[in-house]
């Protein structure tokens, strides 16, 4: 996994709601069998205009010339809802996305995007408000997340704290190998498995 | 101290839990289909590593199979490599796979319970957010990441946080008619798309003991869609009968010592849940969405919501958007929504109760003209046994298509998918702007509501003759 220990980057923001993975990655870009590339269908339905992908929409934020280059989502809460794809945090980070912020987002993406090294920030929807809000007015916007201190610097250099379970934020500081981790437990895993009633072999 | 039926389940699969790190729990079956799992058999062929329980592991294809044909011609050139590769990875890994040309083949989340491999009290994991289909057995069923099926492979492990608890109670007993369906969405409509969000779900009352296994699992199976992390039904005389003689059910010994340790799958009397949320089950009428989320639900005597009733404004601008996209104007009465396409499928209602229920309204009569039906059973063996029913002639006859096993129109990555500008009543679980083809509309109803209006060409009150 890549480590994520800071990121300061332009804003960008999708203003709505329950944004589920089916619009991150639709399910016609799912037919491939490696983990690369799907940054070109991010948002597909809602980026462009036709089917082929040719025709981008100018209403779709992702579009605007101002959020060009754009590294850090802004979006309301229950971000990644619906299907377990991991295409969609594939999608993210390949477009070129380090952290999303929102004030919550469906478990099953947000694990899936601490497992690909693309940030889920939670915080609350005020805080929320005032970065859109800031991204808004001043083109350009950066926002810095760090994962150290926990906290998000807005553009006028408001600070924001964070919290994340303490071993996910281990592991994204130092890019470790979830399953070699688990692998050093094998002992414990045989005994466990040594324990187990006949009806669940 | 008193726990519940998701504590007790969660407590009996720790292997270690360590202060300051998320505890790694224990994987008893792990299901896999050709979609979600390419990347996690490189994954483990890159790092050189091996499955460690690849007995515990059980494969089939769904998701882009055709539902017309059981050749592999039939599949669009991606969809087949991705097919294949499932075969390579299964034979190389040694994994067990039901694919196109097996009996047994079918949605994941059809084929693991009718052949015993879902076992009560269990942990069962598959890279499919509808896992939570499994819950209806009493075990703690959930979607994963293809990263994390990578991890199970590698470790039959996960790492995972504890959830919070909720209690839903539906109280009494549903009007003749109501289905499980019916009950599930009307829970969606209450509770919100997010409501469950960091919750484990434990559905119980009369309302849900009442229900058959396959109706628990059309409950269970849209747990998700609640954000819920699982929903869980406790094991009863119901799970029972219904695990007995399945192909990988406990025999003998085993078996004796599992349905006691069943029993005491239950929530203790004084356990404590984190939330609860209560319904009667005799004030729930037939559900349909309106929107575009499975918590924009309705009734079918009600209408659509008018934006400007709402006063928070985040969900007035969902509301809003989701009217623009379902082209439906507020106050317009259900009944009056005309369709063109019906789907009975998905492993939400593909089970031969759901074919039965169908098949009542279709007998006798006829799919309304403009209107395009399918029919799409869960698995081989669906199939079979709704053919040895005569219901494939009930629903021919009445001018439906009977179709091969498969996810089909659900999700619509095969080429069963909805036209834009296409209206359709769906047995699926997500009517997510696009979901079954781009520009289309998916309105979510039990597979009785859906012949209903495949018949009638419009949604229908199937508690009225129509």
């Amino acid at each position: 996994m890549n480590p994520f220990t800071s990121h300061t980057g332009l804003a960008v923001m999708i203003d709505s709601a329950n944004v589920d993975t089916d619009q991150i990655i639709p399910k016609q870009f799912l037919s491939k069998v490696t983990r690369d590339g799907f940054g070109v269908h991010l948002f597909h339905d809602w980026r462009y205009l036709d089917e082929a992908g040719d025709q981008p929409n100018p209403e779709f934020s992702l579009n605007f010339p101002r959020y060009k280059g754009a590294s850090v989502l802004l979006t309301k809460e229950n971000f990644g809802c619906g299907s377990s794809r991991e295409h969609a945090p594939w999608a993210l980070a390949d477009f070129g996305l380090r952290a999303i912020i929102a004030p919550s987002f469906a478990d099953i993406f947000y694990g899936n995007s601490i497992n690909n090294g693309l940030l889920p920030v939670r915080l609350t929807d005020v805080e929320v408000q005032q970065l859109m809000d800031e991204v808004e007015a001043q083109e350009g916007a950066e926002i810095s997340v760090d994962l150290e201190a926990l906290t998000v610097t807005s553009p006028s250099g408001a600070t924001f704290s964070f919290e994340i379970e303490t071993s996910a934020r281990h592991n994204l500081l130092n890019g470790l190998d979830a399953i070699g981790l688990t692998l050093g437990y094998v002992d414990q895993i045989a005994a466990y498995e040594a324990k187990l009633p006949s009806w669940k072999l | 101290m008193a726990k519940t039926l998701y504590e007790k389940v969660w407590d009996a699969h720790i292997v270690i839990e360590n202060e300051g790190e998320a505890p790694l729990i224990y994987v008893d079956r792990h299901l896999v289909h050709e979609v979600t799992s390419p990347q996690a058999f490189s994954g483990l062929r890159a790092a050189g590593r091996k499955m460690r329980a690849p007995e515990k592991t059980f494969a089939t294809m769904d998701h882009n199979t055709s539902t017309k044909s059981a050749s592999l011609d039939a599949l669009s050139p991606m969809a087949r490599i991705q097919v294949e590769t499932l075969q390579d990875n299964c034979k190389e890994f040694g994994v067990r796979l039901y694919d196109i040309h097996h009996k047994n083949q079918g949605i994941v989340h059809v084929m693991g319970p009718e052949l015993g491999i879902t076992i009560p009290g269990s942990v069962i994991v598959c890279g499919d957010s509808h896992t939570a289909t499994h819950g209806a057995f009493g075990a703690l069923a959930f979607g994963i990441g293809t990263s994390e099926v990578e991890h199970v492979m590698a470790t039959q492990t996960l790492r995972q946080l504890k959830a919070k608890t909720m209690k839903i109670v539906v109280r009494g007993h549903a009007a003749a008619g109501i289905t499980a369906k019916d009950i599930v969405l009307a829970i969606i409509g209450k509770i919100g798309m997010d409501g469950g969000t960091g919750y484990v779900v434990e559905f119980c009352g009369e309302a849900i003991e009442s229900l058959t296994m396959e109706g628990r699992m059309t409950v269970c199976n849209m747990a998700i869609e609640m954000g819920a992390k699982a929903g869980m039904i406790a094991p009863d005389a119901t799970t029972v009968e219904y695990m007995q003689g399945r192909e990988f059910s406990p025999k003998g010994e085993a078996w004796d010592q599992a349905v006691a340790d069943w029993a005491e799958l239950t929530t203790d009397e004084d356990a404590v849940f984190d939330a609860t949320v209560v319904l009667e089950a005799g004030d729930i009428a037939p559900q349909l969405t309106w929107g575009t989320n499975p918590g924009q639900v309705v009734a079918i005597d009600g209408v659509v919501p008018n934006p400007a009733d709402e006063q928070n404004a985040t969900v007035r601008h969902s509301i809003e958007k989701a009217l623009k996209y379902v082209d439906l104007s507020a106050g317009t009465r259900m009944t009056d929504v005309s369709i063109n396409k019906a789907f009975i499928g998905s492993c939400t209602n593909s089970r031969i109760e759901d074919l039965r229920a169908a098949a009542a309204q279709a007998k006798g009569r006829k799919v309304a003209a403009g209107v395009i039906a399918i029919v799409v059973p869960g698995s081989g063996l669906v199939k079979e046994q709704a053919e040895a029913e005569g219901l494939d002639k009930i629903f021919i006859d009445a001018g439906f298509e009977w179709r091969l096993p498969g996810c089909s129109m659900c999700l619509a990555m095969n080429d069963d998918r909805l036209e834009a500008g296409d209206r359709c009543a769906s047995t699926s679980n997500r009517n997510f702007e696009g979901r079954q083809g781009r520009g289309s509309r998916t309105h979510l109803v039990s597979p009785a509501m859906a012949a209903a209006a495949a018949i009638a060409g419009h949604f229908v009150d199937i508690r009225k003759p129509y």
